[in-house]
């Protein structure tokens, strides 16, 4: 479990990890900012990159601020930078209420929000808020900058619309109303494991109605997404155990799941139903 | 200055062991360097099964920094891995070569190994070793047909059988008959560190070092030397600090024996460290076996006889230890209670996955698990209580010693002494057990999936014959012991201290003692079975009585008293009428004891003593563990609410480790019955090598246990009464929680498999709704 040979290179600018990436582009470069993914997957040898470019000392990419109603979250911001920088608003909240799922404290410490994004692995709790909030992703590369909304951005299991030479230099994330109301449910077996499937529920309440429902899932398929037939089962109508059943059950007939030697499709399906019933109970509390 | 004598047996005293492991200042193998050391890499087999056609090695040869890449040819002098208790005929043939020959038998099978000057180029080089094999059928289930091993060789190595009494009559006569079909899955112990071996060999002494031993260090020295054509004399083993042994470190492996070929013929020493992905992959696993088991009962439901026949997934050779889960597990599997007949069969069986061998508690996690499941199906099947069909089958206190005609460890079972009904009685009251039935039932009717359970067992321990070890005073009055045992990471170091400064009268801190070293001490039985508390300890009381002795009759006559008036405390002695008077220090009377000293007269030189002690049968422990837990329908999680362990332990020379061995082992345990399983697909590639796919309990999964520690049975087959404690905690974990498992589903026979993954609960429940006839 010693990584393949590799160069590292310790750019100072943004411009300057663009540049190397864009000479590097036939050599396997491959960008490092937190490396609680990268790092084992070299130590495994299952990454070998020929060079990899460590973004830890750009600092222009350390910025965590709101404007415009978006939250923009920097490629240096790690996990625990989210409840360390007081983000305001509900979608702050949602993002607090979801840190403590991810991984383990040190690896909170070190890793970063960016990070999981370009990694996308398919459990990632913060690949599944992008999802689910509809995020901005903003790419760089030598040529210029260019933005990726999230349902254009996920591609499958690790695989995004990233290019070899963009780095994800930021995620913005829209700020919800005041009052929306948001729930975070995930089943790992243990604490800090992959989610074997998770969901993030968004709603407002309007007149006792729910309204602008967003029911994310992740963990299940190979990408985390909406469910919009779940949605429409929520929208206009009065919050209900059965109503939530109902759209647990949209869920689960909407989603087509991962399997593996220890998780079945089927397994995966009812959880994702099952988690997305108690996130909406818990958001109508 | 007043002395008194207090007991230091029976304290919770902090360890001796502590100081440098709390500051930092461990050292583990991966510590230990050498000047001038080489790195080796193993290539290991990516197939689970094949025909070796060719290594081709030039391109990793070629590589800067790489001194030598060998593969079979080049060690083809050395013999195939020994067993550790000497020759086994029958298995002779189905031994682990140190490096593949012809075949390849599971995913991680050394083919050939690389030597480098640091392990990052050896690890560069191993990747360009190119293998070519010829991809074979693989066998991955125990209870399929067997295969061929090699030509003439079926993987059925061997059956092993035990039994009694008239068990075909029995069963002819029988009230009724209740039968199960379990199984268990693999795990296996993953200490905080992984395996590591450094060879060095010192040409001008002409001694050939192994660094990095655990467990057996003398046991293993004997088989490594045979092994290489060398006298024990010249061959040594050196221990460090172990994080953990679990049974299945400090067994010999492929890569002690490279790393001392190595050493010997590239003339530099040699360092491997294990990964940890290798370690999931190559150390020995364990557990897994598929029970068959059949239980004649009487209206009352007593026990008439059991039959049970069982395969044993061996993985793809057998290992050190041979037979020896599979014996065991015929051995003890009618843990406490009486019954009249018994027929075990085992089919020993060879697969295309890692090899097995012993991991704490072996043959009894698996055995627990299943006769405890046996014993809930009776109660069951003839209606009575779970507590009943135990306590009506119980051996009494009053019939110990209770012999059996049957074997463990070579050992002929006899049951020393142990009050199990009145273990139960007191669990039951530590439980409120009556009240806990009824407060589960009432949850029960408000849709809650709750239940308890219990499982009741033998543990063995303390395996003879004999045992020594060698204790001195030095001037200054510390006191050093000599013992052949190994320490990994138990408490040895105390324990053993705190014996020898009880008989001694020595200062406890003042105690250091030495284990894990074959160049200190000739003999040593190491740490395995928990038998280093019962062996060793008790033969450094022997040194101890002794030296103990030697110091009084020197202090007398320079004291001017009787030797029986004086005592020994905190490494004082002193006149018993007269604690206030003058006293002597043990370092005094070590110096008054040297060779040159005119006050030693016709004394044997130094105040110090050997000391032997012989056991003619293990020592048997005994208690029993109680689950409370929740099941949550949608997940299939299990959570468990309460859990108690009640032991046994004769005598605990510090009840604080005693409970620590308790608690490790049962997070063990609960890896076991929930977490923990190494899984292979169908081609025999092991899926469970990172920590990802690997789930060991972490503090988070692990809840609170209550210990209920008892001393009611001492061992007679000791001076100390004492008995061992390494394995009670994980032995019956399995058992207990599918006990409950099935009270919360308020159906038996529903659990047929561990571990209980949330997904199997999960099935189980889809399968009570349809034998309900709810839908699902």
């Amino acid at each position: 479990m010693k990584p393949a040979p590799f160069t590292l290179h310790r750019p100072a600018t943004l411009a300057q990890a663009t540049a190397l990436l864009h000479d590097l582009a036939d050599e396997d470069a491959r960008l490092i900012a937190g490396g609680q993914s990268l790092a084992p997957m070299m130590a495994f040898r299952l990454a070998r990159p020929g060079h990899l470019i460590d973004l830890n000392g750009v600092g222009e990419l350390a910025h965590l601020c709101e404007s415009g109603g978006m939250i923009e979250i920097g490629a240096l911001i790690r996990h625990v930078d989210i409840a360390r920088r007081a983000i305001p608003g509900v979608t702050g909240a949602l993002l607090r209420a979801v840190l403590p799922h991810i991984a383990h404290h040190p690896i909170r410490t070190r890793g970063t929000f960016c990070g999981s994004l370009a990694h996308a692995d398919p459990a990632s709790e913060w690949c599944l808020t992008a999802a689910t909030l509809d995020a901005t992703l903003v790419a760089h590369s030598a040529s210029g900058r260019r933005e990726i909304a999230a349902r254009d951005y996920f591609e499958g299991a690790m695989a995004t619309a990233l290019r070899a030479d963009e780095v994800l230099s930021s995620v913005r994330l829209p700020q919800l109303p005041e009052g929306a109301r948001f729930a975070f449910h995930e089943f790992s077996r243990r604490s800090g494991d992959f989610a074997i499937a998770a969901a993030l529920v968004i709603f407002e309440l309007r007149d006792g109605l729910i309204a602008q429902a967003r029911i994310g899932i992740g963990g299940a398929e190979d990408r985390p997404r909406r469910i919009s037939e779940a949605e429409a089962v929520l929208n206009g109508r009065k919050p209900s155990p059965e109503l939530f059943v109902e759209a647990g059950a949209a869920v689960a007939a909407a989603l087509c799941p991962m399997e593996d030697i220890s998780t079945s499709a089927a397994y995966r399906r009812e959880l994702a139903a099952t988690l997305t019933e108690r996130a909406l109970e818990e958001a109508a509390r | 200055m007043t002395e008194t004598r207090q007991p230091i047996i029976g304290q919770s005293l902090t360890r001796l062991e502590d100081p440098p492991l709390v500051r930092g200042k461990g050292r583990f193998v991966a510590d230990v360097s050498f000047p001038h050391q080489l790195h080796m890499r193993v290539v290991r087999s990516p197939l689970a099964h094949g025909r070796l056609l060719g290594i081709r090695i030039k391109a990793a040869l070629a590589l800067k920094g790489v001194h030598a890449i060998w593969t079979a040819q080049d060690i083809a002098d050395i013999g195939p891995i020994d067993f550790r208790e000497g020759k086994i005929e029958k298995l002779e043939p189905y031994r682990q070569p140190v490096l593949a020959q012809d075949y390849v038998r599971y995913v991680g099978e050394p083919v050939a190994v690389v030597f480098a000057e640091d392990a990052y180029v050896a690890e560069d080089a191993a990747d360009l070793v190119e293998l070519d094999i010829e991809e074979l059928p693989v066998i991955v289930e125990a209870d399929a047909p067997p295969g061929v091993f090699a030509p003439g060789l079926s993987t059925e190595a061997a059956i092993v059988t035990q039994g009694f009494g008239d068990v075909e009559g029995a069963f002819a006569s029988a009230h009724a008959i209740i039968s199960l079909d379990l199984q268990m899955g693999r795990h296996s112990g993953v200490p905080l560190e992984t395996r590591g071996a450094i060879g060095l060999y010192d040409s001008a002494r002409d001694v050939l070092e192994l660094h990095g031993a655990a467990k057996v260090p003398h046991k293993n020295r004997e088989s490594l030397a045979r092994m290489l054509g060398r006298t024990t004399t010249t061959l040594h083993l050196f221990e460090y600090h172990v994080g953990g042994g679990f049974g299945i470190r400090g067994e010999i492996y492929p890569e002690d024996i490279l790393v001392l070929v190595a050493a010997l013929r590239l003339e530099r020493p040699v360092k491997w460290i294990e990964d940890r992905r290798e370690h999931l992959m190559c150390a020995n696993q364990s557990r897994q076996q598929r029970h068959l088991i059949s239980a004649a009962v009487d209206a009352q439901g007593r026990l008439l006889a059991i039959r049970n026949e069982f395969y044993h997934d061996q993985g793809a050779y057998p290992r050190t230890h041979a037979l020896r889960i599979a014996e065991t597990t015929c051995g003890i599997l009618p843990g406490p209670y009486h019954l009249g007949a018994y027929s075990a069969t085992g089919y020993y069986r060879l697969t295309n996955k890692t090899p097995c061998a012993t991991y704490r508690a072996p043959g009894r996690y698996e055995t627990n698990f299943v006769r405890e499941r046996l014993l809930d199906a009776i109660a069951e099947r003839l209606g009575m209580s779970r507590v009943d069909v135990r306590r009506i089958n119980l051996i009494k206190k009053e019939e110990m010693p209770y012999a059996r005609p049957l074997s463990v460890l070579e050992d002929d079972v006899s049951y020393d002494s142990g009050d199990y009904e009145g273990l139960l009685d007191q669990s039951l009251k530590a439980m409120d057990w009556d009240a806990l039935q009824e407060s589960l039932k009432a949850r029960r009717a408000k849709g809650e999936i709750v239940g308890a359970g219990f499982a009741l067992f033998i543990e063995k321990s303390g395996l003879g014959p004999t045992d020594g070890a060698h204790v001195n005073v030095d001037t200054d009055g510390v006191v050093e012991v000599l013992t052949g045992g190994a320490s990994v990471g138990q408490g040895f170091e105390t324990v053993v201290g705190q014996v020898c400064a009880d008989i001694l009268g020595a200062d406890y801190r003042k105690v250091r003692v030495v284990h894990g070293r074959t160049e200190r001490i000739e003999f040593g039985i190491g740490a395995h079975a928990s038998r280093a508390t019962v062996m060793t300890a008790n033969a450094v009381a022997v040194a101890a009585a002794k030296v103990r002795a030697k110091a009084l009759d020197m202090a007398a006559e320079l004291m001017q008293a009787q030797p029986g008036d004086l005592d020994i405390a905190n490494g004082l002695v002193f006149r018993r009428d007269a604690p206030h008077g003058p006293s002597m220090k043990l370092g005094a009377v070590a110096s008054a004891l040297r060779p040159m000293a005119k006050t030693r007269g016709a004394r044997e030189p130094g105040l110090s003593a050997d000391g032997w002690f012989e056991s003619e049968h293990q020592v048997y422990p005994y208690g029993n563990q109680f689950a409370v837990v929740k099941i949550d329908p949608a997940t299939g999680a299990i959570a468990i609410e309460r859990y108690l362990i009640a032991y046994d332990i004769g005598k605990a020379i510090n009840p604080m480790l005693v409970r620590g061995q308790i608690l490790g082992g049962f997070a063990q345990g609960l890896g076991g019955a929930i977490y923990e399983e190494f899984l292979y697909d169908e081609r025999g590639e092991p899926l469970s090598v990172s920590f990802a796919d690997y789930l060991m309990p972490t503090l988070s999964e692990t809840p609170d246990v209550e210990v209920l520690l008892t001393e009611d049975a001492p061992s007679p087959r000791n001076p100390l009464g004492i008995k061992g404690a390494g394995e009670s905690g994980i032995a019956p974990v399995g058992a207990a929680i599918a006990s409950a498992v099935e009270d919360a589903l308020q159906c038996t026979g529903l659990v047929r498999q561990l571990p209980l993954t949330p997904q199997r609960v999960k099935a189980m429940l889809k399968e009570l709704q349809s034998r309900r006839g709810l839908p699902a």
